[in-house]
């Protein structure tokens, strides 16, 4: 191995304290932190009972399990909905549209999570657009109550999160070679069988890397819950939240916070096995 | 299915239909707000009471228009200001990391490699509560011990510039890496063999090559600053930066000046995405 000149740890050093002071300590002290226990003499001691705490309140880790499984559930939603999106725009759309069509894809994201929130909330509202809208066709007389529930929440999870998926499949299918899809149909597979047989394997490395992206921005958000969602749509992150920012019990709040690093690194890892990929893809 | 085959008309129909309600169902939350942005009301959703610009201009007793309240001002400023810092660190971090993981080769490149990339998978509540912990306890430990009040470690303008900027130089780390990746090696080694330093290389040579990647890398770490909320909540000080002030005042006091921030912000970035596809395509 050549001998490192000036210019290595010039890069270094930068580098690791990045990685070191913002991301490994906090992690860490996190983890500690989980660990530590006010008596009631005031002195902190190490404990269990943060961890015990979780399983004991039956409140946390039905929250806990109803995160896990509503952002898998969206996150599989999101993919539904915007597959044939992303299949439009790279193999069915005339060129000339598909990048003002992309284009528009990518405004919302820039724009920001909370103004398009607050926007369906204007929307879903009792005095929104769509139950006007259906007020005044006569579909109903009046207003259903659509906001403050799972059913809102659901939509501004989705919202926020599918656009992410869009980007990466797109590059998947983009090297996907057409011929391939005209010589399965010359030989007289039907659409269903292209669409399993080769389009869904081929992208499946965009699929897998979009899908993580937006599991990831579904469980750890916290605006969608809170605003669209209602006392009986509780999310995790509001529980960590609270410990914080309400009763500030902050080494509760740690073993919270690791709890749900823990949950989301798991289902991480099993996708990631499942479908064969390694995180350094899922960057690119 | 694709451009070169046949189909089915009803298929073909079918198809576009979706595509254009996908395209609705993005567009609505957005058009909503700009269109209550003008309503004469003092609530934030309908009935449609006519035109007026108070939302942004009056200063009356019940309205309070956006251009003439201080507080929402003073959110935006700082907004800007935190946008500008969090970018400008992600940037020259970001970049750093991008030629060091690309040029060079160490041990525990790997390990280093994969912990760059965990702000990916890292749940932005998460990330925001361990730094606040571990900083804070730095902060009191540093004061105990040297009797030093450094105000960055306890929550405030620094520490929310901290937290972003944990995640913002990953994601300058791949944009950059990503045309690093295109870059003719050929040209570096020319340079050395005309006696360049390994420094003067990255200076010369291979940062111009990346400029177009790195001014569009800060953009991104901008306004990934700038509409933050998960991270950001646990780190304000006294001043909140405008998702928090929003968020805020969509919980407790609601009213149209929120429609017309979100009027502010989906057409500035609406225009700038426009002027940008303009510009690059006047460009090919």
């Amino acid at each position: 191995m050549k001998t490192r000149n000036g210019t290595f740890y010039l890069l270094m050093v930068p580098v690791l304290l990045w990685l070191l002071m913002l991301l490994v300590i906090p992690h860490l002290d996190m983890f500690f932190r989980s660990f530590r226990f006010e008596t009631d003499d005031g002195l902190m001691v190490f404990s269990l009972n943060n961890y015990l705490s979780f399983f004991e309140d039956k409140i946390y880790w039905l929250t806990f399990v109803k995160t896990a499984v509503y952002s898998i559930g969206v996150t599989f939603l999101a993919f539904v909905v915007t597959f044939p999106v992303a299949f439009y725009l790279t193999k069915v759309v005339a060129k000339k549209y598909s990048s003002f069509m992309v284009l528009l894809l990518l405004i919302p994201i820039w724009i920001g999570e909370l103004v398009t929130i607050y926007g369906w909330m204007i929307l879903l509202s009792d005095n929104g657009v769509i139950n006007n809208f259906l007020i005044r066709i006569g579909l109903i007389d009046t207003p259903i109550v659509m906001l403050y529930n799972n059913f809102s929440m659901t939509i501004g999870l989705l919202y926020m999160s599918m656009l992410f998926m869009i980007i990466p499949m797109m590059s998947a299918l983009e090297s996907l070679d057409d011929s391939l899809i005209e010589a399965a149909s010359d030989l007289g597979a039907s659409k269903w069988t292209i669409f399993r047989q080769i389009i869904i394997p081929y992208t499946t490395p965009g699929i897998a890397s979009g899908g993580i992206i937006v599991f990831m921005l579904i469980i750890g958000d916290y605006v969608a819950p809170n605003i669209l969602g209602g006392k009986s749509s509780l999310w995790f992150t509001e529980q960590i939240y609270n410990k914080f920012l309400a009763t500030f019990n902050w080494n509760e709040g740690a073993a919270f916070g690791f709890l749900l690093l823990m949950l989301s690194s798991t289902i991480i890892w099993i996708a990631l096995k499942l479908t064969g990929q390694k995180l350094e893809r899922v960057g690119s | 299915m694709i451009r070169t085959l046949p189909c089915s008309p009803l298929y073909k129909a079918g198809y576009r239909v979706y595509i254009a309600l996908f395209y609705i169902f993005l567009i609505l939350p957005l058009i909503t707000i700009c269109v209550l942005a003008f309503n004469d009301s003092n609530f934030i959703a309908l009935p449609w009471n006519g035109f007026s610009l108070d939302w942004f201009l009056a200063d009356t007793d019940d309205r309070l228009g956006l251009f003439k309240d201080p507080d929402l001002l003073l959110s935006v400023w700082t907004s800007l200001q935190t946008g500008f810092f969090v970018a400008l660190f992600s940037t020259i971090i970001g970049t750093i990391a991008a030629l060091l993981f690309e040029e060079e080769n160490f041990r525990g490149k790997g390990l280093l490699y994969f912990l760059a990339l965990a702000p990916l998978v890292i749940p932005g509540v998460v990330l925001g509560i361990s730094i606040l912990l571990s900083s804070t306890y730095a902060g009191t430990y540093i004061e105990d011990n040297f009797g030093l009040d450094l105000e960055f470690l306890s929550p405030s303008f620094w520490l929310v510039v901290l937290g972003q900027f944990s995640f913002g130089a990953t994601y300058v780390m791949l944009l950059v890496g990503a045309r690093l990746k295109k870059f003719d090696r050929v040209l570096e080694e020319a340079a050395q063999s005309l006696r360049a330093t390994q420094l003067e290389v990255i200076w010369l040579i291979t940062i111009p090559f990346l400029r177009p990647a790195i001014i569009g890398a800060f953009v991104v770490a901008f306004l990934i600053s700038f509409s933050n909320f998960n991270t950001t909540i646990f780190l304000i000080g006294s001043d909140p930066t405008l998702p928090v002030d929003l968020y805020s005042r969509i919980k407790f006091s609601s009213t149209p000046v929120l429609n017309a921030v979100s009027f502010m912000i989906v057409t500035f970035i609406s225009l700038s995405a426009i002027i940008s596809f303009v510009i690059n395509r006047k460009k090919q």
